[in-house]
């Protein structure tokens, strides 16, 4: 009982860090999957071409897998360009390594633009048609009735899943342990290492994660019900 | 005011417009019958381009809207449409759904919008519901914003897209009402409906279509009393 208590405040560290990251990641995932969303839903070819490749490569493929790719594989090539310059044009030699911390914003977000992508572009098709139709029969051009009519209330239909996809970032957020970032699971493996008690410390680990699960839930619930009796 | 030469529309293989032809004068009130499925909806949103012909020619205030160099949205600022299922902005108040386009179109100031909305609910009778969110008015009110909505813009033509076919049966007449007032003030207004006392009372002439044609038209007093078309005939007896 003493090791839980023991343990709590580093893992509670870990806790808030993984709150940032996550707050991080589908803050810009949010900017992402507007974007991607929108190319999603766009009359030209090209940018539905984009954006269905961005949505599928990274809902098509492991979180973990992008972790690592961005970790390792990134700074491989951007190394191999900077050489390359460097030895061509005499361009100094300034990049190493993507920080951690770096690498784990860029994974975690390009992943939940992808879902988040989605999200939007099933609440712009949700909305009726009529709305768009009346927004242009007044006169505004595609982009006005996007903004003032078509997105403000797509956005209203899009948070009780973007809170579930906060949900589920949290949970996968724990994946960029195995890069090292300094999360909540993280924390919980240095101090397995040091007390060989995983059963005590995973569990308080587990505990944790649906302490913060369960209170967004029931925020998202209430905000659902909000939403659903009036505006 | 409007000019329809030979217009044409085809859904993939279905042909629901099959050569129309009609001039519409300014301050003319022309009201669009027929049996379902016979066009007259698909006729009035290829008047706004809602609907993109796929032949012949509409032109509007002198602009070509069929022609791809015209500015689609600006003439269409000067063509108002009431819809069936009123299409109200449901995250915005009664005033800020007529305020809209004056703000974001015509970039009015707010004051102007402001006082130009104001006077137009009061038109349709609701100020009192200035502020509030169209879900908590009824069905007449909702239409009635509508109109009000449209008529926000100064438009030149008015297009009724059924406006009374999903209201309650007792909200009808306060539509009805605002529409004939309009058409009193000299609105020119193309307006399809099963209303026929509305036709009757109101329209300076009557298209008959049925199967993506004008089969008739005239004064509502042909229309009614005299039919020579044996289609028209046949509507008639099934609806009055």
């Amino acid at each position: 009982m003493s090791l839980v208590i023991q343990s709590l405040p580093v893992l509670l560290m870990g806790a808030g860090k993984t709150l940032q990251i996550t707050a991080l990641a589908v803050a810009i995932g949010i900017v992402l999957g507007l974007t991607g969303g929108l190319c999603r839903l766009s009359k030209r070819k090209f940018f539905r071409f984009i954006g269905t490749c961005y949505v599928d490569f990274f809902r098509g493929t492991p979180l973990l897998v992008q972790i690592l790719i961005v970790y390792f594989g990134l700074p491989q090539i951007l190394r191999a360009i900077q050489d390359h310059l460097a030895q061509a044009y005499g361009f100094p030699v300034i990049f190493h390594n993507i920080p951690i911390f770096v690498a784990s914003v860029i994974s975690c977000s390009m992943n939940s633009g992808a879902y988040i992508a989605e999200i939007f572009r099933a609440a712009v098709q949700s909305i009726d048609k009529g709305q768009m139709e009346a927004a242009r029969s007044l006169g505004m051009t595609h982009a006005q009735a996007m903004r003032y009519v078509i997105l403000p209330q797509a956005f209203k239909w899009a948070i009780p899943p973007l809170g579930n996809e906060f949900i589920a970032m949290m949970k996968d957020t724990s994946l960029l342990s195995v890069i090292g970032f300094e999360e909540l699971l993280r924390r919980g493996q240095l101090i397995v290492g040091e007390t060989f008690d995983a059963f005590t410390i995973f569990l308080e680990v587990a505990f944790i994660y649906l302490v913060m699960t369960l209170a967004f839930s029931r925020l998202v619930d209430y905000l659902e019900r909000r939403l659903k009796t009036g505006d | 005011m409007i000019k329809v030469n030979n217009l044409h529309k085809r859904f993939h293989r279905l042909e629901v417009l099959r050569g129309i032809d009609c001039e519409i004068a300014p301050s003319e009130v022309v009201v669009v019958i027929g049996p379902s499925g016979s066009g007259k909806t698909t006729f009035l949103r290829c008047l706004n381009l809602l609907e993109e012909p796929t032949g012949g020619e509409v032109v509007v205030d002198g602009v070509r809207m069929t022609d791809p160099k015209t500015n689609i949205n600006q003439i269409r600022q000067e063509i108002g449409m009431v819809f069936q299922h009123f299409n109200l902005f449901p995250h915005k108040t009664a005033l800020e759904n007529v305020t809209l386009a004056p703000l974001r179109v015509r970039r009015m100031s707010p004051d102007q919008a402001h006082a130009i909305a104001a006077d137009l609910l009061a038109k349709v009778g609701l100020s009192d519901k200035a502020s509030v969110f169209p879900a908590q008015l009824s069905g007449g009110q909702k239409q009635r914003v509508a109109i009000a909505r449209a008529l926000a813009m100064r438009p030149k033509v008015m297009l009724f897209d059924e406006p009374t076919s999903s209201l309650d049966p007792e909200m009808v007449g306060e539509v009805l009402a605002v529409m004939k007032d309009l058409a009193r003030e000299g609105m020119t207004m193309v307006v399809v409906t099963h209303e026929m006392g509305f036709a009757r009372e109101v329209g300076d002439r009557v298209l008959f279509m049925d199967e993506g044609l004008i089969l008739e038209e005239g004064t509502p007093e042909q229309i009614f009393t005299q039919p020579r078309n044996e289609r028209l005939k046949g509507f008639l007896s099934k609806i009055l």
